[in-house]
């Protein structure tokens, strides 16, 4: 009776699956894997890398005055 | 760049605060309804899983080194005192007449946020449906399909032009109203306080809601066990399982082009003005990756999971054929509604769906009143209040003329093909031309990998002297082969679509006015030079 359940979850699966092919598998993990190391990369680089120092830019030489000085709040 | 406060300080030029904040704002312009609406759609219907292999040339080749090309250019022009189009190009290629180039890049933004707005204020309404019941109520529900087409329908006033402006759409026009109201709020309060400060609660919040959306879709298994293949495998397959005889096709190689094109914000005008904002050491190659990056995590990995996949298992395979707003508006509130279990689930889902293209649509939506705010203040020397009333005025007219002319939602497909396609691919040509001939590769990739974190390839820059030009005009040939005349034929046909035309045309012309008038206040003020030595830049490099 076990063994029957089985066979029947495994056929199940097979034509669940069959909605899936191998080449669709294999293009989604491709595609989200490559999507999911960039994106993994790029954050590990951004968030690993020390802030510029503050003093540079609190020093910092001549802004340009575009007109937009004043602060909304 | 400084992780702590340089940001918008008192009495000095508008600068970033973070390194992430730029990074979140621009990924927050680039992700947006195309991600979860186009991109499935555009896939399912050109190849499933065959499409993502031009789409990631398209993204290597077009997308990613067009990306940087206007991130240098940004970052050239804003140490050198302009935030806006006509500036930057104007310091990119000294010659009179870069500043009207400028132009297109300042109407971009603003037309797209004409319609955009009303698009978003959709969103915003389809999810305080969910929460009052209405989406879900027996009388739409029972009537399938059908019933959440006509609610659309009615919902955007496609019946009749005016329709919107009747006592029976109030709720429309309030919800835009508020979206307007949200929009120029963040805007007013400016690039760091408004832009930066939402997008960095906006994009994780984003994140967490199509998070949980996923799950849900995920496990929905076989909802209805006499369709046995209509199952979350099945709906994967239907989006991801490749058709290779597609690739032969170049319909599809063009589909991927304009995706990536559209969904990277390339050619809007906007990277260019918020990489201005950067300071002259700051990197832009690490930072220019990321937000591409973070924007294809939104599209290939969320929406490349949901939208179609979830339609497929309640609608079956009708749903390949179905555009952006039927996919969107029509198709999915009918999925939430045939949810398994109470009635409640649905609501709750297609709330969180549209609250979250609603986050979506907004952080793009602010990012296009951007570079004009900074035209109004630069060009003109207007404080941020006059600057956001004028373009408040503007921009409310012409959403106002997009309500007006909804029949068959005719103002916002002619803004969005003529201003939100076509121009899109004139515009990045003019950039791709522009730093590959006018400013020089050579100076691009040094000016580039000042302060960088990583380092651009030789042969990308000789791409984009090369090959980004020429592939862009093969997709803008190709585009309008395509697309153009049947858009000819509905303009002699249909003079709502003919006024709509005028209304861009007459953008334009205004906005090349005020190029001219504040390109004349330039070089009154010495802020200009041009090749042929006549008026000198005062400033030089001023951070």
């Amino acid at each position: 009776m076990e063994r029957l359940d089985v066979a029947s979850l495994v056929a199940q699966i097979a034509s669940a699956a069959a909605g899936l092919n191998s080449a669709g598998l294999t293009v989604m993990v491709v595609s989200i894997g490559a999507v999911l190391s960039l994106i993994s990369f790029c954050l590990y680089k951004v968030f690993s890398l020390p802030p510029v120092e503050v003093e540079e830019h609190v020093k910092g030489p001549l802004e340009i005055d575009t007109g937009d000085v004043s602060d909304p709040d | 760049m400084a992780e702590q406060g340089a940001g918008g300080g008192r009495g000095g030029k508008e600068q970033w605060a973070s390194r992430i904040g730029v990074i979140l704002a621009v990924a927050g312009s680039a992700v947006g309804l195309g991600n979860f609406l186009r991109f499935p759609g555009q896939a399912a219907q050109n190849g499933g899983g065959a499409f993502l292999l031009p789409y990631f040339i398209s993204l290597l080749v077009l997308g990613i080194p067009l990306c940087w090309a206007e991130w240098t250019m940004g970052r050239y022009g804003g140490t050198r005192g302009f935030n806006s189009a006509p500036g930057i190009y104007s310091m990119i290629w000294r010659n009179r007449i870069s500043k009207y180039f400028g132009a297109i890049a300042l109407m971009i933004p603003l037309v797209i946020y004409m319609y955009y707005v009303v698009i978003e204020a959709w969103c915003l309404g389809y999810a305080i449906k969910y929460i009052t019941g209405a989406l879900v109520s027996p009388e739409i529900k029972d009537q399938g399909a059908e019933g959440y087409k006509n609610f659309f329908g009615d919902f955007v006033g496609i019946g009749a032009h005016g329709a919107n402006f009747s006592g029976t759409h109030l709720f429309l026009l309030v919800i835009v109203i508020l979206s307007f109201i949200l929009n120029f709020t963040l805007i007013y309060r400016g690039v760091t306080k408004g832009i930066e400060r939402f997008c960095r609660i906006a994009m994780p919040v984003m994140v967490v809601l199509a998070v949980i959306v996923l799950v849900r879709v995920l496990t929905l298994g076989t909802p209805d066990p006499a369709k046995p293949d209509q199952s979350v495998l099945g709906g994967l397959g239907f989006m991801w399982n490749p058709q290779f005889e597609k690739l032969g096709d170049f319909k599809t190689w063009l589909a991927a082009s304009g995706q990536i094109f559209f969904s990277l914000s390339v050619g809007f005008g906007i990277i260019i003005n918020y990489a201005s904002y950067l300071r002259k050491n700051d990197d832009v190659v690490l930072s220019g990756l990321t937000s591409s990056s973070m924007n294809e995590f939104f599209e290939v990995v969320l929406g490349g999971l949901i939208t179609i996949p979830a339609a497929f298992i309640f609608l079956g395979a009708a749903v390949g054929e179905k555009g952006t707003f039927a996919l969107g508006f029509e198709s999915l509130p009918n999925v939430f509604a045939l949810m398994p279990g109470p009635a409640l689930v649905g609501q709750f889902f297609g709330f969180l769906w549209f609250f979250m293209l609603f986050i979506a649509a907004i952080t793009s939506s602010v990012s296009m009143l951007q570079p004009v705010i900074a035209f109004l203040e630069e060009g003109f020397g207007l404080k941020r209040h006059a600057s956001a009333a004028m373009l408040g005025l503007i921009s409310l007219l012409g959403c106002g003329f997009v309500l007006y002319f909804s029949e068959g939602l005719v103002a916002l497909d002619t803004f969005d093909f003529w201003v939100g396609s076509v121009l899109l691919f004139v515009l990045a040509l003019i950039q791709s031309l522009l730093y590959g001939w006018a400013f020089g590769i050579e100076k691009g990739a040094t000016e580039a990998h000042r302060g960088a974190h990583i380092r651009i390839p030789h042969f990308v820059q000789l791409m984009l002297k090369y090959v980004v030009p020429v592939y862009l005009i093969v997709v803008l040939v190709g585009f309008c082969t395509q697309n153009l005349p049947s858009y000819v034929e509905s303009i002699g046909n249909n003079p709502a679509a003919l006024g709509s035309i005028l209304f861009i045309g007459a953008v334009l012309v205004t906005l090349l006015l005020l190029v001219r008038t504040a390109g004349k206040r330039w070089e009154a003020q010495g802020r200009l030079t041009y090749d042929d030595g006549d008026t000198a830049t005062q400033g030089g490099e001023n951070r």
